[in-house]
């Protein structure tokens, strides 16, 4: 068993009146693998250098099954740690690099040679273990990281954006093979990144942060079809979700002339100033008869499957660009005027002052 | 007017030329040692060291002033005492410097930077203003060890450590940071990281370090002269000094002894030298 769990965790940096990380209260689960999004600076990194250890926790604990491990020097930890940047020892062969943690454990040289071949075979390294990390490639010095972390069978990995310095054929790749790897080995996995597709892809649940405070966590289905506020909408799915500013009437929402139907929930809570928020591929194109928004086409973007429009709703006051996924076989040309509808159940309403989802 | 071009850039005749007379400039005084070092001492009166130059096969050559400094002093002896004074005041200040860069570089500990920069404060201090409380504290109503080796070491090692902490800091806060967490959370004690880790990436500066001190040791009159003496310990630079007499008389053996003096120090500085590679912590991080 090796649940991690944050209570109440902070980290105040001296001199700094704003927590990085304000409060963390997250559980993860045995064998999970859960990842850390959001924009940088978002706190994200810290969190997951305060479960490493190399980062101190000011207020609050962290667990891991029921250790606790707040103030326990990092390797007392049982956790391994991928760095964005590899960070090899550049004067050790492959094999040395793997192994190091282990000479320091002082476990036995039979069963150091035994775990290093062990994790070589499992990321493909069984050619390089006498290089040097300099003549390796990146998604090589990559996967060198990733077996110094396996060879030390820990209860808990952390990997700080470990794939933000490939390129992005081999991003692709890699994530699906850490992903898969992780699964085979079954262990507890926290991961950072900043890039919500990978987020989307890799995690079992993910943790969506802002300004050091936990936003939302859940599966990435979830997330993309339950926003929890204005800023998880806007930061989930690509394109992003349309957020349009309207004003709260009788069961429906209001762009100008256009109504958006809302759900009975939404419809009951909203008041004033509303957001209203639909996804690209939730519009459906209507005509103006039939009463739909309409959109001034400026940018047609086709990728084979389907296209993305890209337009600027005519509603007076407030004209905002909306993103409508189509067929890409419908042809629709830059300046034309479509106009577009939705069903109430997938539309998001938002406080727009709070921030806070209205809708169910 | 250029000629073929190195990095893109079109290879001027003229900085040719100006690197070219600058080298030559600077070999002048070295090169009227060496020429005075073979003319026997009558001649070194007589007339400049140019002159011999200028008349090559009319000139006598001798060799004599080496045979006589090798014999006539006991030069061997002098020899091995500067060995004996120059190694261990070489890799003393060198490796307290580079654990004391280390604890400036990857801890962290109240105080640290009023003692770094007191630290680096005290590179200003001219050893000479320090001789006399040293005299007093190094003699024989002190600490007593005057005329022995270890107070030179001693004293060389504090002259030659803030400027050692600060050139191996400096180099030590360019070394990827991550690699030290990396150590950090694979358990690795400061001791290890830094034996193992910090000292291989840090050779470089260690042996740039190194030869500096060596050098500066090694042609050191003063301490070396004050502290051991011009007795039975005495270096190879201070019996130099002692050959030339009052009236000028022996300074046909100083030239001699000064090459003679220089051996070592050449042979520290290309033995060293090929420890200055560049790229070290190459492959460490994505670059």
């Amino acid at each position: 068993m090796a649940s991690v769990t944050y209570q109440n965790a902070e980290r105040l940096y001296p001199g700094s009146t704003k927590p990085a990380v304000d409060n963390l209260n997250l559980e993860i689960q045995d064998g999970e693998f859960m990842v850390l999004v959001g924009p940088s600076g978002c706190g994200k990194s810290t969190s997951l250098r305060m479960l490493a250890g190399l980062e101190e926790v000011t207020n609050g604990k962290i667990l891991i099954g029921d250790r606790d491990i707040t103030h326990l020097p990092p390797k007392d930890r049982d956790i391994a740690m991928v760095f964005q940047n590899y960070a090899l020892y550049p004067h050790m062969t492959v094999a040395d690099n793997m192994a190091f943690s282990l000479k320091m454990a002082k476990v036995g040289k039979e069963e150091r040679m035994q775990r290093v071949a062990e994790a070589a075979k499992l990321l493909d390294l069984e050619d390089y273990l006498e290089r040097k990390p300099k003549a390796l490639s990146g998604g090589q010095r990559q996967r060198v990281a990733m077996g110094r972390a396996i060879v030390r069978h820990p209860q808990v990995f952390c990997m700080d954006e470990p794939l933000s310095n490939l390129d992005a054929k081999l991003r692709v790749s890699t994530r699906t093979q850490i992903a898969a790897l992780q699964q085979r080995l079954g262990i507890t996995t926290v991961y950072v990144t900043h890039d919500q597709v990978e987020a989307m892809t890799m995690g079992d649940r993910v943790a969506v942060m802002k300004d050091g405070i936990l936003q939302q966590v859940d599966t990435p289905l979830n997330l993309y079809d339950r926003p929890a506020n204005l800023f998880v909408a806007g930061f989930i799915g690509s394109p992003a979700m349309n957020l349009v500013q309207a004003k709260a009437g009788e069961g429906a929402a209001r762009i100008g002339e256009y109504e958006v139907p809302v759900d009975r929930t939404a419809s009951s809570k909203m008041r004033g100033a509303i957001t209203v928020g639909v996804r690209p591929e939730a519009w459906r194109i209507t005509t103006k008869e039939e009463g739909g928004m309409p959109v001034k086409v400026t940018v047609v973007e086709e990728l084979g499957a389907d296209a993305y429009v890209y337009g600027t709703s005519g509603v007076e006051g407030t004209p905002s660009d909306i993103v409508v996924r189509i067929d890409a076989r419908k042809n629709l040309h830059k300046g034309e005027m479509i106009y577009v509808t939705t069903d109430p159940n997938h539309v998001h309403v938002f406080d727009t002052e709070s921030g806070e989802r209205l809708s169910e | 007017m250029s000629a073929n071009t190195e990095g893109g850039r079109k290879r001027s005749w003229f900085s040719i030329l100006t690197m070219t007379f600058l080298c030559l400039l600077w070999t002048v005084p070295t090169l009227g040692l060496l020429v005075s070092s073979f003319r026997p001492r009558i001649d070194i009166e007589r007339n400049g060291w140019w002159t011999a130059l200028f008349n090559f096969f009319d000139t006598t050559w001798t060799t004599s002033n080496y045979s006589n400094v090798l014999t006539q002093k006991d030069m061997a002896g002098s020899f091995v005492n500067s060995i004996v004074v120059a190694v261990p005041a070489t890799i003393l200040p060198i490796m307290f410097a580079a654990f004391a860069a280390y604890a400036f570089t990857f801890m962290s500990f109240r105080g640290k930077d009023v003692l770094f920069v007191l630290i680096v404060a005290l590179m200003v201090v001219p050893i000479q203003a320090a001789f006399v409380p040293l005299l007093t504290l190094l003699g024989p109503d002190g600490l007593d060890i005057n005329g022995e080796y270890l107070a030179v070491w001693i004293l060389h090692t504090g002259f030659g450590m803030p400027l050692a902490i600060y050139t191996i800091r400096n180099y030590m806060s360019t070394l990827p940071r991550t690699v030290i967490e990396s150590a950090k959370i694979d358990g690795a004690t400061h001791f290890q990281t830094f034996w193992r880790l910090i000292v291989p990436m840090s050779v470089p500066v260690l042996a740039a370090f190194a030869i500096l001190q060596f050098l500066w040791v090694w042609n050191d009159l003063l301490i070396a002269l004050l502290f051991l003496g011009s007795g039975d310990k005495s270096t190879v630079i201070v019996n130099l000094a002692s050959l030339l007499g009052t009236q000028g008389q022996g300074a046909e053996l100083l030239t001699a002894g000064a090459f003679i003096s220089m051996l070592v120090p050449l042979l520290v500085f290309f033995g060293l030298q090929r420890y200055f590679v560049r790229g070290l912590t190459a492959g460490a991080v994505k670059g």
